[in-house]
């Protein structure tokens, strides 16, 4: 979860000056709260259908592995959608990429610029280019995005399968790159053994007994919960300094509280695993650094200005051109980041990869509640999207679920969301 | 004594903590004219919006009773089933389509589904007559004019039957002539015996048409004055609730040097490339001086504004911009700002705000750099500066975080102007500031301008209501078909003189 590498957002200013009590202030934040309330209980239901499998530290792990690109792609999304445009390339960008990334590790002789790092960052500027190009048609021509990146789509699918060759797949790619997805951090302190594994008879330790944590991964995760906590109480105190109402105290602490709670829960389960997913970390970072543009810099809140009103923000010194290049090149560069991710985790470049992934970004940004007129949504949101929707992926394969009827339930849950929302705000 | 056509008795409406109208009474008589006046927000919408079914019967108390008989609407179509009919304040109408569609949009003859255009457009073509609109029933919306537009609704309105027709400051965005012509029809409909109801800011149209006044404010009816005590000064006192002895702040100007300059100033329109909008304007503004710009709809005046400011409007600009005497560059709107040049749009809904964020975000969007350090914004800091300025320009809201969507129009307009004066211009260029507004309001933005005159500020303010540019001004040009066309000090100048430079103007250009 987000919520353990994230260094405490600094909150929802806008809902937090207003209420005395701490209903109302429950209620102004109820589709925050909802939302990730609404995870937890889904998480819960599957842990319960399940028969206890979802939480395992062993499936955790491989929820984060399997849903981490789309996560990745939609807080470029979240920008994107929140500037009053969409894209719908990012799933054919991600397997182009993903599919470049194998031919120059693998196929062509690039000598030392085949090694993993090299390549990666040659990739993800080739991202950004495609972003680019994409949005200097929106932004400086006009063209609507919907036609541009529904052109990108068609135009980078092609091309991704023309490299690898028609339906062949490319690989084994080197174990280096694969730990971008299926690595896990090294443990720099050393695991500690709390209940030492059981000895078969035959001398052979089995699998999965006893308890033996990741140290690096439970120090990581103390930090990050007290970073959390003494960030929180910071801009507490720097409100009521200057004499603004702060949220409610007990408010705060049982946020806080349970925030914590369930962050060191998770982490306990990491570390008595295998200890924190690379890719988790990567993504943490990440979403902690999408939650501070968009929350605490002016990029940020001129990108919330022109997807409300573009003329007012172009009227009022945004240059909303360059602006809207920017949230493409963005865009793009986080596309490709989620086609290494995909190519990673499959060992592989596969013709199919991120195939439709577009669909299941665009519905996690809407899950958390962004407009599709532009100017409102959050990156939490959006995080907590994604994971509902992966949580809902993993639970239901665990189930048995089948893959059609799987479909058609996350086609509800992204029609209920979207429909309690407009709900609420009408009620409002 | 005429029929009483309309009755609304006691009428209360709330809303969630706020109560709207308390013991509203309305009384028409039938083939009369009743203007209903009051501040924004005093609730005559609100009144209009239950009168006319929008909100439908039982959401409110009191009673309605039309031609006689109690009326329960339960929606639009109802009351216009019985010949209410209501003209919004934003037109509702379909730019892409005919006037004819528009017209006869969900009321279409037709034969099992299928279109009788002839005798739509026939039946469009006679409303039109009765309009005085010399289109054809086929041209589309979008390429007539805002005052042919709202000649439709109206024809529209007829085709309906009308009993009762309620106009929403039908005259708002409409040019001088325009808003004449409206007038003049609404009598002629009048003597035809139709009954209407007239909201209205502008009081000198009240006075001329109207046979009755009902005053609203804070959601009461103040009085219902009589067509021989109707004056503006009296309907004033009744609006706020206390006389304003003047309608303009008093101010002492304090004149400086020239600090902004326009030098032959040319721009052509963006689409078709050949038309020459703005005709070599030269124009000065001195230190401490207001500057107004005079002019009918279409003068050219927003345009011209709107390419001063960072080339917003048009295509092949010419001229040359002087500040304190040296040429700057303001070929965008952020170089404009950086100069310290500031432009307040006349159409805040579209180009001046985000309405769905709240005053605190609106204020500082025009200087971020103001209230950050590294591109970091200081939330402190930004609340602080958007409570200051909501306390300078008196804007009235719950609090900063109240979303500019749900202020009232005077309110919206602090909102913009607070925006421009933390961008802290030199040079403030204000676009019908006033449009819109009730009284109060507008009162409050004059003392504003005087304020910031009064610091040295260079103020040009566009309007088209000429009274006001006498009252708040200190020299006035006269702008006519893109050029100047009249400069006079506003101590010597008089909406005559104005008329007669645009009219002479009229013959000049071509």
């Amino acid at each position: 979860m987000s919520t353990e590498s994230a260094p405490a957002p600094q909150g929802n200013v806008a809902e937090e000056q207003r209420p005395r009590i701490a209903v109302s202030a429950l209620t102004t934040n109820l589709r925050e709260y909802g939302l990730i309330l609404a995870l937890i209980a889904i998480m819960v239901f599957f842990q319960f259908t399940t028969n206890g499998t979802l939480f395992k530290p062993v499936n955790l792990s491989n929820l984060v592995q399997q849903n981490s690109f789309i996560i990745v792609m939609a807080l470029g999304m979240l920008l994107v959608i929140v500037s009053g445009h969409i894209d719908l390339s990012v799933g054919s960008v991600a397997g182009f990429i993903g599919a470049l990334a194998a031919m120059m590790m693998v196929i062509w002789p690039l000598g030392p610029f085949s090694n993993p790092l090299v390549v990666s960052i040659i990739c993800l500027i080739v991202g950004g280019a495609i972003g680019a190009a994409q949005g200097y048609w929106i932004a400086y021509h006009r063209i609507p995005s919907f036609i541009v990146t529904l052109a990108g789509m068609l135009i980078f699918r092609g091309i991704c399968q023309a490299l690898l060759g028609g339906g062949s797949s490319v690989g084994p790619l080197p174990d280096g790159f694969k730990a971008l997805s299926s690595g896990f951090i090294p443990d720099v302190i050393g695991p500690l053994t709390l209940i030492p594994p059981t000895v078969n008879a035959a001398g052979k330790t089995i699998m999965g007994s006893g308890l033996t944590l990741h140290m690096t991964t439970i120090v990581l995760g103390l930090i990050a919960v007290l970073a959390y906590a003494y960030f929180g109480v910071r801009t507490r105190r720097k409100r009521e300094r200057h004499g603004y109402e702060a949220e409610p105290f007990a408010l705060f602490v049982v946020k806080t509280l349970v925030g914590s709670a369930l962050a060191l829960f998770l982490v306990y389960q990491f570390a008595s695993y295998r200890g924190l997913p690379v890719v988790l970390l990567v993504m943490g970072v990440l979403i902690s650094l999408f939650v501070f543009v968009t929350k605490r810099m002016t990029i940020g809140r001129r990108i919330y200005a022109m997807g409300g009103n573009s003329k007012a923000a172009q009227l009022s010194g945004i240059n909303t051109e360059r602006l809207t290049l920017m949230v493409f090149i963005n865009m793009g560069v986080l596309s490709a980041l989620g086609g290494l991710i995909i190519a990673a985790r499959l060992g592989q470049a596969v013709p199919a990869a991120g195939l439709g992934s577009e669909l299941d970004v665009i519905a996690a940004v809407f899950i958390g509640g962004a407009s599709a007129m532009g100017g409102v949504g959050q990156v939490i949101g959006a995080v907590v999207g994604g994971f509902i929707m992966g949580v809902m992926n993993n639970g239901m394969s665990i189930m048995g679920v089948n893959v059609d009827w799987q479909q058609v339930v996350k086609g509800l849950v992204l029609l209920g969301a979207v429909i309690f929302d407009v709900y609420n705000k009408n009620k409002a | 004594m005429a029929p009483t056509i309309l009755e609304m008795r006691d009428i209360t409406k709330t809303f969630p903590g706020v109560k709207a109208l308390s013991n509203v009474n309305l009384s028409v008589e039938e083939g009369e004219i009743h203007a209903v006046v009051g501040e924004n927000g005093a609730g005559k919408s609100t009144l209009m919006k239950v009168l006319s079914g929008v909100y439908p019967s039982g959401t409110y108390d009191g009673q309605i009773i039309f031609n006689g008989g109690e009326c329960q609407f339960k929606g639009i179509h109802d009351s216009e089933r019985k010949g209410i009919v209501i003209i919004h304040q934003e037109l509702a109408l379909v730019p892409m389509l005919s006037i004819a569609e528009n017209i006869f949009l969900g009321n279409e003859h037709a034969r099992y589904g299928i279109i009788d255009w002839n005798s739509n457009e026939a039946r469009t073509s006679a409303l039109l007559k009765k309009v005085g609109l010399k289109e054809d029933p086929k041209t589309l919306i979008t390429n007539i004019g805002v005052g042919k537009q709202q000649l439709v609704e109206i024809a529209k309105a007829l085709s309906k039957e009308v009993k009762l027709l309620i106009l929403d400051e039908p005259t708002a965005s409409l040019s001088e002539k325009d808003s004449q012509a409206l007038l003049d029809l609404l009598l002629e409909f009048k003597r035809q015996g139709m009954t209407s109801i007239l909201i209205s800011h502008k009081l000198n149209e009240v006075n001329r048409v109207a046979d009755k006044v009902t005053v609203i404010r804070d959601g009461r009816t103040i009085e219902t004055l009589a067509k021989k005590d109707i004056s503006e000064d009296r309907i004033i006192t009744s609006m706020v609730g206390r006389s304003l002895d003047d309608r303009y702040p008093p101010r002492e100007p304090d004149i400086g040097e020239v600090v902004f300059e326009v030098k032959n100033w040319s721009v052509y329109h963006p689409i078709h490339a050949e038309r020459q909008v703005i005709k070599g304007i030269d124009i000065n503004v001195r230190k401490g001086e207001v500057v107004g710009i005079a002019g009918l709809m279409g003068a050219g005046r927003t345009e011209f504004a709107m390419s001063l400011f960072g080339r917003s409007y048009g295509r092949r600009i010419s001229g040359e911009v002087l500040l304190k005497g040296k040429p700057v560059d303001v070929s965008s709107v952020s170089k404009a700002v950086q100069h310290g040049i500031a432009y307040v749009t006349e159409d805040r809904k579209t180009y001046g705000l985000n309405l769905i964020d709240h005053i605190k975000h609106n204020i500082t969007l025009a200087n971020l750099g103001g209230v950050s350090r590294h591109s970091v914004i200081d939330d402190m800091r930004e609340l602080a500066v958007a409570n200051d300025y909501r306390k300078k320009t008196n804007i009235r809201a719950s609090s900063v975080y109240q979303m500019t969507g749900n202020l009232s129009g005077g309110n919206q307009q602090k909102v913009v102007l607070s925006k421009w004066l933390f961008a802290d211009p030199d040079v403030l260029i204000l676009d019908e500031p006033t449009r819109g507004i009730d009284v109060g309001a507008k009162y409050e933005i004059y003392t504003i301008i005087a304020r910031l005159a009064a610091e040295g500020k260079a103020i040009v303010v566009i309007s088209s209501e000429m009274p006001e540019l006498l009252g708040i001004t200190d020299r006035i040009y006269v702008m006519n078909e893109g050029r100047i066309v009249g400069e006079m000090p506003a101590a010597e100048a008089s909406q005559e003189k104005i008329m007669r430079a645009i009219v002479r103007g009229e013959g000049k250009a071509a």
